[in-house]
């Protein structure tokens, strides 16, 4: 077995009866990177040099220590670029360490780079980044997923042990579905969002991209906690999820299938997975009902009203007057506004930006930003009813596999339902883990979602964790080829 | 036709904090450019805001001053504009749930200017109602340098506190008085400094005519940003006129946004697109929601001292004043508590009063809030009057140099010699000369023109150069010229 088949745990293993080396370790990870990036991608920048200087002196007896992780483009490292896969931050070096950073630092791990992502986070595919594309480890002629794309093929393709991704509505479980990983968007306010460059701050978390539930639990355990410079989290104690995997029992256990997320329009072969991997939970002993969540089929609406009113406010700095890339030619400050925010843009992006300014417009604020806010609680109450009768819903992380590239890019509403299961965990604020539990007939991964209520994420991990033990779950290497 | 005034006012108080509203940079005026900031207050991708607890208490604590009902849940929202001296090109302001809501500021004599304390409307004692206070966070400051600009963000971030007040001021006085009471009683509280000259109180004032009688108001004009209480008069003053004026020739007065040239004394309109915005608020999704009952109006209300009213009516009973002695060392905090701790050493207290009021105010220049020097001079030089070894004159040549030199009024008898002779033996061998001196004077004297006296006396304080006790000089000298018979 190759060292860059590992898993965190395994490693860790190695590490501490150094039997292996941090930088013998971080050399290995280099060299499959050098190996699988030019095909896939997922880097958008890596730092060779600084890996290897802290591999030398990193403490391995610490939660993390010498295990290499990979981060989204949107999570600031001190000296690092933050791009957000944007042409707008250009040459941009971050001053400072986002709060998860710190932790990372503290529990020993070591940066390698950063992932490729929609530009700003905007995107179920990756293609909307000013770096260029990556590619699906499954099938190099289809996305990724995203907005954590980079992350998620990353990981798939053991070009990363580990990989920090953030979530809005969806993008750390819908690429995780589309390359075959494990994904986890936290509780809203489980994870520091300081140092995240904010898409919508109301939604918005920071989570893991893993090769297994064991791994995602090791890592959200160091990630989360209360932080006094994000006034949104929340002073709730961390469990120790990595050592509560096994400690769950599916006797008297009844897991909820919502009606709404098995509708017309759902690829088959992503169905039949998903029912079969429900008969699984059942077969091991948990008790399965079906479930309502009325307001499901308003979430995608509400989410697009939300995200990008708070967007078109969040990315309103970047205007080119402190940092980022400046327009060289304009007339005047008005001018020079809008051509540096029209050259430094992508489509997409402004295209939330206009949406966002419109639904916050004095005489549309009622019908739209009020109302979407009044349906959020909707959508929240649903599953705190569901959440009275089970402990946790499955469902497709995504109604369909990796679609070609090229194939949504042009259709923006067709993009936008690529999130249409994921979406309502983040603007109900519970957790969602993403596990891969079968394959296409094109070989492409599907992914079931695991959704369980605010601050009991270990209750999906171990389910997730369970799902993968009784499976013999060991991650795949993909083809790396055009299908 | 008689016109009257109606005119509202925005006030911006920066807040005495240590700290930013959202970040932990000190706050320091003057500072090197840019030196006082951080990823939070230049809005750095990913920064987040974290509310200054102290900020919130302070804002409460105003709002319990003035009377106003505090909100059970604060909220901040968002306001987009494009301006490049903003960091984020949006501010953390409170939109439709500000801290405060209602209150009011009781105007008094003392606080119209000098010039119009004895007018009927100074005597009204009328109250003007506030509308709201909110908190909200400064922006940086632009410079602009021939071809290029620069900007300094060590102001972005302050905390500003607004006052808003309803229309119920009716005249440029009334307007000053405003500002001079609500700036007493946020010195009071210790809130603000409200140093105008470092911007700590800035005001927006909307006015309009109409004339006395109508119902229907008429179109009302901003002046933006005036940055000292007599500039807001003087501005209105001469906005109230240019509308009368107006309205006078049969023109209409159109909305405008304007600003106050200080040497020109005129008002001028702004660019309106600078101001003519959709500021879009919303709740900034960072900011979790101020719950304000329990700690945040405790603390706020530990905070609230003796406000100015009381202290007046205590001053006054305590000490003996008048009205206008309480009211006037009342007006500023740091005076009235300097004069108490004075007082509590001299057994003349009315005295030590007057001093502060006739002579030592005189000489302090109006900017300086801070005494220079220590209360137990003024007690000090207090006692030397009464127990006669200071005359008047010389005791009011004393507050100056206590204050230019600060030095004790004891060291400043000592150096200059000052002292009065008390001594008899001394001014009996004086006054002897002097009546040897003055022959025709003491003629004239004793000839019944008793006024004589004076010019004998006047070489016996020409000889001493002023030193000798007047009033047992003119006892010897009496006693002396009836001796001669
Ligand atoms: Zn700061």
């Amino acid at each position: 077995m190759n060292l860059f088949e590992y898993t965190i745990s395994e490693l860790r293993r190695l590490l501490v009866r150094k039997e292996l080396s941090p930088t013998e370790l971080t050399e290995a990870l280099f060299s499959r990177i050098a190996e699988v990036e030019p095909k896939i991608n997922a880097y958008n920048y890596i730092n060779h040099e600084r890996a290897i200087e802290r591999a030398k002196t990193v403490n391995v007896d610490l939660p993390l220590g010498g295990i290499p992780i990979a981060i989204k483009d949107n999570i600031n490292v001190r000296a690092e670029p933050c791009r957000c896969a944007s042409k707008i931050l250009e040459g941009y070096l971050s001053p400072y360490n986002a709060t998860v950073i710190e932790k990372l630092i503290k529990a020993g791990a070591i940066l390698v780079g950063r992932t490729n992502m929609d530009e700003f986070a905007m995107g179920s595919s990756t293609e909307n980044s000013a770096t260029g594309l990556t590619k699906n480890p499954w099938d190099l002629q289809r996305v990724p997923g995203g907005s954590s794309g980079g992350s998620a093929a990353a990981v798939a393709s053991h070009e990363a042990f580990c990989a920090l991704g953030s979530d809005t509505g969806g993008s750390i479980r819908q690429p995780a579905s589309f390359c075959g990983c494990v994904g986890l968007k936290p509780t809203y306010g489980r994870v520091s969002r300081y140092g995240l460059t904010a898409f919508a701050s109301s939604l918005d978390q920071i989570g893991p991209l893993t090769k297994t539930v064991e791994d995602a639990a090791l890592l959200l355990e160091v990630i989360s906690g209360f932080d006094p410079n994000d006034n949104t989290s929340e002073k709730m104690p961390v469990p120790r999820f990595s050592e509560l995997l096994e400690t769950l029992s599916l006797k008297n256990m009844v897991l909820g299938v919502p009606k709404e997320y098995f509708i017309e329009g759902i690829d088959g072969e992503v169905r039949e997975a998903i029912n079969k991997a429900i008969a699984h939970f059942e077969s091991l002993g948990a008790k399965i009902e079906e479930v309502s969540l009325p307001h499901t089929p308003y979430a995608v609406a509400t989410y697009y009203i939300l995200a990008t009113a708070e967007a078109s406010a969040n990315l309103a700095r970047f205007d080119g007057i402190r940092y980022g890339r400046r327009s060289k030619h304009y007339e005047d400050l008005l001018d020079y506004y809008g051509k540096t925010r029209d050259e430094g843009f992508g489509s997409e992006v402004k295209r939330r930006i206009l949406l966002g300014t419109y639904v916050l417009s004095s005489g549309y604020y009622d019908a739209y930003y009020l109302r979407a806010l009044k349906v959020k609680e909707k959508i929240k109450q649903d599953f705190s009813s569901v959440f009275k009768k089970c402990q946790a819903l499955l469902t497709p992380t995504s109604p369909f596999c990796a679609f070609r590239i090229g194939e949504k890019s042009n259709d923006p509403l067709q993009m936008y339902l690529a999130d249409i299961f994921t979406i309502a965990v983040n603007l109900a604020g519970i957790c969602g883990l993403s596990i891969p539990c079968g394959q296409s007939t094109e070989g492409l991964p599907i992914g079931l979602q695991i959704i369980g209520p605010a601050w009991k994420e270990e209750v999906i991990l171990a389910l997730g964790h369970l799902y993968q033990k009784s499976t013999g779950w060991k991650p795949p290497i993909p083809p790396l080829e055009k299908t | 036709m008689e016109y009257e005034a109606i005119i509202g006012l925005e006030v911006h108080v920066q807040l005495k904090t240590q700290t930013k509203l959202f970040c932990g940079c000190p706050i320091e005026y003057g500072a090197l450019p840019n030196s006082r900031v951080c990823p939070i207050c230049l809005g750095l991708p990913g920064a987040l805001p974290s509310p200054n607890k102290q900020a919130i208490i302070l804002t409460i604590q105003t709002g319990l001053m003035l009377g106003s009902e505090i909100a059970p849940r604060g909220k901040f929202d968002r306001k987009n504009y494009f301006y490049p001296d903003m960091p984020k090109n949006y501010q953390i302001s409170q939109y439709d749930q500000p801290l405060c809501k209602g209150g009011a500021v009781q105007l008094y004599p003392l606080a119209f200017p000098k010039d119009a304390q004895k007018d009927p409307q100074a005597q009204s004692r009328k109250k003007i109602r506030l509308v709201r206070i909110h908190l909200e966070e400064d922006v940086g400051k632009s410079f602009h340098f021939g071809d290029y600009s620069g900007i300094d963000f060590n102001r972005a971030g302050t905390p500003l506190m607004e006052i808003v007040s309803e229309a119920d001021i009716r005249s440029p006085e009334e307007a000053f008085a405003y500002l001079t009471a609500l700036r007493q009683i946020l010195r009071y509280g210790n809130v603000s400094d409200c140093d105008m000259e470092k911007g700590q109180l800035r005001c927006d004032v909307n006015v309009s005519v109409k004339p006395i009688g109508e119902e229907k108001w008429g179109t009302k004009c901003e002046i933006k940003n005036l940055n000292s209480i007599s500039a807001v008069r003087k501005a209105l003053k001469y906005e109230i006129q240019r509308q009368i004026h107006i309205l006078e020739l049969g023109g209409e007065i159109s909305q405008e946004t304007l600003r106050w040239d200080d040497l020109k004394g005129q008002t001028f309109p702004m660019r309106t697109k600078e101001y003519a915005h959709d500021y879009r608020y919303f709740p900034d999704p960072d900011l979790l929601t101020i719950l304000t009952e329990g700690e945040l109006i405790e603390e706020a209300q530990k905070r609230i001292p003796e406000l100015p009213e009381e202290k007046k009516q205590r001053l006054s009973q305590h000490y003996g004043l008048t009205e206008y002695q309480a009211s006037v060392l009342a007006s500023d905090p740091q005076l009235a508590d300097f004069f108490e701790k004075a007082a509590a050493q001299s057994a003349n207290k009315v005295s030590v009063a007057n001093f502060l009021i006739n002579d030592y105010l005189a000489v302090a220049s109006e900017s300086e809030t801070a005494i220079p020097i220590p209360p137990e001079y003024f007690s000090e030089l207090s006692n030397l009057v009464d127990q006669g070894k200071l005359h008047m004159k010389q005791a009011k040549e004393i507050v100056k140099l206590m204050v230019t030199e600060k030095k004790s009024p004891t060291l400043i008898v000592q150096e200059k010699g000052l002292a009065q002779i008390t001594s008899l033996d001394t001014l009996d061998a004086i006054c002897k000369e002097a009546i040897e001196a003055n022959p025709k004077s003491v003629a004239d004297y004793r000839s019944g023109k008793t006024a004589a006296i004076n010019a004998i006396k006047g070489y016996v304080m020409k000889k001493t150069k002023g030193q000798a006790n007047p009033k047992i000089v003119h006892e010897l000298l009496e006693k002396k010229l009836h001796e001669l018979g």
